[in-house]
């Protein structure tokens, strides 16, 4: 890490702060009209339709690739991998900001934000799966903030409260792998109450597992793909022990991702046979589903197989960028794409310009919010004051 | 597939017969699969 890279010296100006700029500022403007005129004026949501891509995609994939904060630290503190100990950080700032940006979505989608603590503390919803949801992320982005904040405590030089909350660890971690386990599968499970309306294909008492399962692989992807980022931008901010660690954390994270995935395809085909939906695969939305399994889930995990075999950190990382699309592929089909697909197709949905605005706003918030935080606090780097410790 | 199917009890067991057929298949390809993984790995020591 090189110490002379100060906000003074640094060009305001960069390619990266104009485009982000300019979208900030269509982004607030968007803002200003979704939440003054309503959902009809930047959305082509209808009552056939009413979750976009602000549920399938910001919401939906936005929780399953912040999954790898939970399943960063269950490897090192549960499982006791230590040599992936410098990818917590980054994976817990790259989860606890996923779910930041899930919540901020989810205000531009259900409107009213000041009602947003009222299924939590006010009416609460026992019996709906989405009261479960929104109370496990609502817990897990509380345990996110709580083990990302040493990184800012060190930075702001309170030692006491940050070695207290570091003692805690063990137990955030737990916390989070229990939420994680909790919310990802019920996210899934919220679909099993439209076996008419989601494609047959897509469609499984299975859903659950599916969706666990592939958030596992879609955070260990976002992990290493994060790290490639990180590398080829923030390289500077990188310690030794971060970038000695950093192959074998990406190679390690393809090997168990490899195999996961490989399952995954695995339960997907038992799915396919339980419910003897072989004759959909013939049809062209068999083609499409074969599409997603074969180039986006067998194809990745073939490739990082090879990778792991080889020791061959480029064809990893280019593994990632085909496992985390493939993952946003398949929420986009089961929330938007293979849902409603029996509608004709004048009666189909299709994002407007002002929703996929609004979602590249929010994802460049997380964006630039990753790298301030990447830049000002130890997240590739151990402070100096606290070598000796976690 | 064109399989006509009169009894729940038919369907059972034609989709639970081809589901145990592919569980095999899996149970058999998974372990081979790992082993094109790790086969490069450095053997470890452990005894």
């Amino acid at each position: 890490m090189s110490e002379e890279t100060t906000l003074t010296d640094k060009k305001i100006f960069t390619p990266f702060n104009i485009i982000c700029g300019i979208i900030i500022v269509v982004g607030l403007i968007l803002t200003i009209l979704r939440f003054t005129k309503g959902l009809g004026a930047v959305t082509n949501l209808d009552h056939n339709n009413p979750w976009g891509i602000w549920i399938g995609f910001d919401l939906l994939c936005g929780v399953a690739l912040a999954a790898g904060g939970f399943v960063t630290s269950a490897a090192c503190y549960i499982f006791g991998l230590k040599r992936f100990h410098s990818a917590v950080r980054p994976a817990i700032l790259t989860a606890f900001l996923g779910y930041a940006m899930v919540v901020l979505a989810l205000n531009y989608d259900v409107g009213r934000p000041w009602r947003l603590p009222y299924p939590i503390f006010y009416s609460q919803g026992t019996t709906s799966l989405l009261f479960e949801v929104g109370l496990c992320v609502f817990l897990y982005i509380s345990v996110l903030f709580v083990e990302y904040s040493p990184a800012a405590l060190e930075w702001l030089g309170f030692k006491k409260i940050r070695n207290l909350i570091v003692r805690m660890t063990l137990v955030l971690t737990i916390f989070g792998v229990i939420l994680s386990t909790l919310h990802q599968s019920s996210l899934g499970a919220l679909f099993m109450i439209a076996p008419s309306k989601l494609h047959p294909l897509w469609y499984s008492e299975y859903l659950p597992i599916y969706f666990f399962i592939s958030s596992i692989f879609a955070g260990l992807s976002m992990v290493i793909f994060e790290g490639s980022l990180a590398h080829r931008f923030l390289h500077h901010k990188m310690d030794e022990t971060h970038l000695a660690e950093s192959t074998g954390v990406a190679l390690g994270f393809a090997k168990a991702a490899s195999f996961l995935m490989m399952g995954y395809a695995g339960i997907k085909l038992i799915g396919i046979a339980i419910d003897n939906h072989w004759h959909y695969l013939a049809t062209s939305w068999g083609q499409w589903y074969l599409l997603e399994i074969i180039g986006f889930v067998m194809l990745p995990a073939y490739l990082y197989a090879l990778a792991a075999r080889e020791k061959n950190l480029i064809l990893a990382r280019w593994a990632s960028v085909v496992a985390v699309l493939g993952i946003v592929l398949n929420r986009l089909n089961i929330s938007v794409i293979a849902f409603n697909w029996n509608l004709p197709s004048a009666q189909r949905y299709f994002p407007s310009w002002m929703e996929i605005a609004t979602s590249i706003f929010i994802i460049t918030i997380g964006v630039v919010a990753y790298r301030f935080i990447a830049t000002y606090m130890p997240i590739l780097y151990k402070h100096p004051d606290y070598q000796e410790h976690q | 597939m064109d399989t006509v199917f009169y009894t729940l009890q038919d369907f059972m067991t034609h989709s639970k017969g081809i589901t145990y057929l592919v569980m095999a298949g899996i149970l058999i390809a998974l372990p081979l699969f790992w082993c094109f993984i790790t086969d490069r790995d450095e053997k470890k020591r452990t005894y």
